[in-house]
């Protein structure tokens, strides 16, 4: 009974989501949305044999191969409603209605794995924390600006991944390790957390005695094994392994992305073009390199004129340092309620010192902290700084001036709704509790956002040093958007993108601190 | 020892608020006041008005007429560049017949300042004569922008009036919004600025007149009561006359002027209905052929009869027992009064007595949805020519969504409905009726959508819709008619007494 009233609001939730979905269907849409549609065609009309080797357009299949069907699958219906969407040469940037609602709504309804993973999530939660977090992720601006606008089929992906933290959650290892095997067939980019789930099934499903823990291990191992089979088998067979792997890993793509990422990289140029700066003036001869950031170029030649030239080895090892103290944890202690905060820690990693990536990999992370951002007070704090800068510095993908006004409404009615629901949760009431179990955990009341003085007067409340942050995000746009075209005009058009990048970027490297040091301090 | 223990009591004293606390689905979004709700309500409707306007609008696209967007650009540009007596009159640089100005002084002045704005931006839009039919991405912005300034006051999700204003295209909130202001000053004792402020709508839309009975009638009801009702009366007439004064300012050195507005504000020659509005004349002209039976000027009286006559009820009561409950029940019917028998009625009218339906709708659940869903119904076949579809279904839908919130008070009457082990055959036969005309409104909606009607009746389904919803209004107004009689019956002197 209980579950069924609140499988309803949930329901209540998503269709509220939906209606304001289905009122931005006409919006502004990346070269994304041609980019599905052709792999529409693409898988549609092409063999399997041909889906990676397959060069009629220039936006080439680089996702693994459940994806492939998953587009596969779709494309049936598109075929039945309009041939011309999947059709491979006649379909090259068909952008009539059809295919516009078409894709549209297939995003919409594959929001709906992302509801029931959320749904399994918080089917144990109490009512506030429940409604909390289905606010958080079914509501979230950052999902609704990235699937929905800039089109992307992120829910779904999340979907998988969330089911899986809520399998490991109830202890169900074998099932949330299939889950994310399957996921990474789905989107390789979530490989990120794979050595953290590596470390914990270890550790604890597989570590239960010789002969338990072995065969343990072979069930894990021929689970994934079994379905890394199921998605490669086919084109190991055609012998394209090589062509797939060439497709989804293009390494020849730069360090950054044409509009750098909010994560350590961007302190990384910014201080090799301030050390090249200064060396010119002291009469150094400095080579400009061709491939400079603010061109937007990306190459493998070094853009960058002082300091060592960075290669995906060195940020693959960088990530992995990062994630060291993740590793000692779940080794050590492998609880199933810290899973959430592991995941969304490597990715966190990941975004932050990972090679070329999208700052729309942010959604990776944030959206599993909203699991956890109710479980306290300083979680809170967390989660409200951490949502505002990521929702921010995704801003800049929709550039329009009709999407304008939408994406500040979305940012500011999420940051109202979790002001209200976080004041709910952790009001006065609650703060007797909160000051117990923070002088429980020892002497980690010392937090960057002062929060001492807030525990003590109770409730949720930003310091003045997160205030001052916000308020200098309020600075950034305004800059962006009307100071700069006003004061400067066509000159310099980086500067606002590279000022809205290195401003994000702070908050992020604050978002790291404060989940490492979260896990560090955690017994 | 003992701060333990006490420690220890207080956590469970919070336990137990808290669990009791937890049972209000709703609590987190209330909690901090109605301040903090009412903000993020607004910054969620001025969401869903952003995204309506991405949607097509009135006449997009369709030369040589275009629609009520190019309207409304137009009287930009005929502000701006020709001066304030000719904005009316029909001269070589303003052809009345290309959306001529059919609004009074005060629309007139909102383009002024609104073509001011848009000349800053972008002057090519509102040059005279040759940006007729300027459809660019920044006047349809900034007009959009500037329509959504105005939002504050009103029950912001209504999606009629979001439809019509930001989809269609058109500046009601602005009128309405005023109306609210002068019935919140009404409901707060404050008649000389209510008068004002209904003045101020009245001389925008002049459609604000549907609301006039019901000022007139509480306002007179109130004065009667005083000691010294002529003093009341007097300083009532002289704030509306000072008011209206001071907008029409332009047009009053001469009667032709005058007359001249007036006669641009009330189109006889347009006749006693278009369209298929649901409104009497309109349905019933599929049995008596009224424009065929009486010319323009007997029918001018019919309807002027007519509504007065279905007025008076309402009037009288509240002249015998003002109130503010009455006043909100009186604002409903005369309105209704207005769109059931006026002469040369709007399918967009149907926003007039939604205002009133929607400020009682704690007090009217199911029949402010009715009037939602039917005012909605009625409109589709224009949203439908104005390809607005999607956002019709989604702003219905969304409409739905919220008045059945769960845990919330949507549908549930407020009092406990009596425990009737018996089985009501009228409440069923009720229940039953309701539940069938509204499949068939729905179903009327996919018919609409994907059939095509017979050729001897190429509007056969308009006329369906225009029936239904008919039916649905007349039923209403009678019942809020009855309502609000009944409310005559149940004041006792005591609450007369406390009025004054």
């Amino acid at each position: 009974m209980e579950s069924s009233s609140s499988t309803r609001q949930l329901l209540w939730f998503f269709a509220i989501a939906v209606c304001v979905k289905l009122l931005l269907i006409p919006a502004y849409h990346s070269t994304d949305f041609e980019v599905h549609r052709h792999w529409l065609a693409l898988t549609h009309s092409l063999p399997l044999s041909n889906w990676y080797a397959d060069e009629t357009s220039p936006w080439t299949l680089d996702y693994p191969p459940f994806f492939a069907c998953f587009e596969r699958f779709l494309s049936i219906f598109a075929h039945y409603i309009d041939p011309q969407i999947v059709d491979l040469h006649n379909g090259l940037n068909y952008r009539a209605n059809s295919a516009i609602y078409f894709l549209r709504i297939s995003v919409i309804l594959s929001d709906l794995w992302l509801l029931y993973g959320v749904c399994r999530l918080t089917k144990n939660a109490d009512v506030k924390r429940r409604n909390l977090i289905w606010v958080l992720i079914v509501w979230s601006p950052a999902l609704v600006m990235v699937d929905h606008l800039h089109f992307q089929y992120n829910g779904f992906l999340l979907g998988w991944l969330l089911l899986s933290i809520s399998f490991l959650q109830e202890g169900k290892d074998l099932m949330g390790g299939f889950l994310f095997a399957v996921l990474l067939c789905f989107k390789h980019l979530f490989a990120v957390a794979a050595p953290v789930y590596f470390v914990y099934l270890l550790r604890h499903y597989c570590w239960k005695g010789l002969f338990r823990g072995f065969s343990r291990l072979s069930v894990l191992g021929a689970v994934v094994v079994a379905v890394f089979a199921a998605a490669y088998g086919p084109f190991l067979y055609h012998g394209q392994i090589q062509q797939v792997f060439n497709r989804m890993f293009p390494f020849g793509r730069g360090l950054c992305h044409a509009y750098w990422a909010p994560n350590f990289w961007v302190f990384y140029i910014i201080l090799d073009k301030v050390f090249s700066f200064f060396l010119k003036k002291f009469g150094f001869s400095i080579q400009i390199p061709a491939a400079s950031f603010t061109g937007g170029l990306v190459g493998d030649s070094s853009p960058f004129a002082v300091l060592p030239k960075i290669s995906p080895s060195t940020t693959l090892i960088m990530v992995l340092l990062a994630l060291s103290p993740c590793f000692i944890k779940a080794w050590t202690n492998p609880q199933p309620r810290m899973v959430a905060r592991w995941i969304a820690y490597a990715y966190t990693c990941g975004f932050l010192f990972g090679w070329h990536v999208h700052e729309k990999a942010s959604l990776h992370f944030v959206i599993p902290l909203a699991i956890v951002a109710v479980q306290s007070l300083e979680d809170a704090k967390h989660y409200f700084m951490l949502s505002i800068v990521s929702c921010y510095s995704l801003f800049p993908l929709l550039y329009e001036g009709q999407e304008y006004p939408i994406k500040v409404l979305l940012l500011l009615l999420h940051s109202i709704l979790m002001w209200l629901g976080f004041s709910t949760k952790f009001t006065r009431a609650s703060a007797p509790n909160t000051m117990v179990t923070a002088k429980k955990k020892g002497a980690q009341s010392k937090s960057i956002e002062s929060s001492s003085p807030a525990a003590e007067k109770g409730g949720f409340t930003i310091g003045w040093v997160g205030k001052s942050y916000l308020l200098g995000l309020l600075l950034v746009e305004i800059w962006g958007q009307f100071l700069h075209p006003y004061l400067l005009g066509d000159k310099f058009p980086f500067v606002p993108l590279m000022l809205i990048s290195t401003y994000c970027a702070f908050g992020i490297m604050y978002s790291w601190i404060w989940q490492l040091r979260w896990i560090i301090s955690t017994t | 020892m003992g701060k333990k223990k006490e420690k220890k009591e207080i956590n469970e004293k919070v336990d137990v608020e808290a669990v009791e606390i937890e049972d209000d689905t709703w609590w987190w979004l209330t909690h901090k006041g109605i301040g903090a709700t009412f903000l993020c309500i607004s910054v969620f409707a001025l969401l869903v008005r952003v995204a309506v306007s991405l949607h097509p609008y009135s006449g997009a696209g369709s030369p040589p007429k275009f629609g009520d967007y190019e309207a409304q650009r137009h009287w930009m540009e005929i502000t701006l560049n020709l001066p304030v007596l000719e904005w009316y009159r029909n001269s070589t640089g303003n052809d009345l017949s290309y959306w001529g100005l059919d609004y009074p002084p005060l629309t007139a002045y909102q383009s002024y300042f609104h073509g001011l704005f848009l000349r800053f931006f972008d002057p090519d839009s509102v040059s005279l004569f040759t940006s007729r039919g300027y459809e660019t991405y920044v006047g349809c912005h900034s007009s959009r922008k500037n329509d959504c300034a105005w939002h504050i006051a009103m029950l912001l999700l209504n999606p009629c009036l979001i439809l019509i204003d930001h989809g269609h295209f058109q500046y009601n909130c602005i009128s309405l919004g005023l109306t609210v202001a002068a019935i919140a000053a009404i409901l707060s004792q404050r008649e000389l600025l209510a008068s004002c402020l209904f003045t101020l709508a009245l001389s925008h839309k002049q459609m604000s007149v549907y609301y006039a009975p019901a000022f007139f009638s509480h306002l007179l009801g109130k004065c009667l009561r005083r000691k010294n009702p002529i003093h009341g009366v007097a300083k009532l007439g002289l704030t509306v006359l000072g008011t209206f004064t001071v907008v029409w300012w332009p047009y009053l050195h001469s009667t032709d002027a005058l007359l001249g507005v007036l006669s641009r504000l009330a189109p006889f020659e347009r006749g006693i209905y278009e369209d298929y509005v649901a409104n009497f004349w309109c349905t019933s002209s599929v049995i008596i052929k009224w424009k065929r039976l009486f010319s323009v000027h007997s029918l001018k009286f019919i309807s002027l009869t007519a509504t007065v006559l279905t007025c008076l009820p309402s009037m009288v009561q509240q002249v015998m027992a003002p109130s503010s409950r009455g006043f909100l029940y009186g604002l409903l019917n005369s309105s209704f009064a207005f769109y059931l028998f006026s002469f040369q009625v709007h399918e967009k009218s149907i926003l007039l007595p939604l205002l009133p339906a929607s400020l009682l709708a704690l007090e009217e659940r199911r029949p402010f949805k009715w009037l939602m869903f039917y005012g909605l119904f009625s409109m589709f076949p224009l949203l439908c020519r104005d390809k607005l579809v999607l956002p019709y279904f989604a702003l219905h839908a969304l409409f739905m969504l919220l008045y059945h919130a769960p845990c919330g008070h949507g549908g549930r009457p407020r009092n406990a409905r009596p425990n009737n082990t018996k089985f009501d055959y009228f409440d069923s036969f009720k229940t039953f009726m309701n539940g069938f005309i509204y499949l068939s409104s729905f179903i009327l909606h996919i018919v609409y959508l994907t059939m095509h009607p017979p050729e001897k009746f190429p509007y056969l389904f308009e006329a369906i819709i225009m029936l239904i919803c008919f039916y649905q209004f007349a039923l209403l107004a009678f019942y809020t008619n009855v309502k609000q009689w009944s409310l005559l019956e149940h004041s006792t002197t005591e609450e007369e007494k406390k009025l004054i």
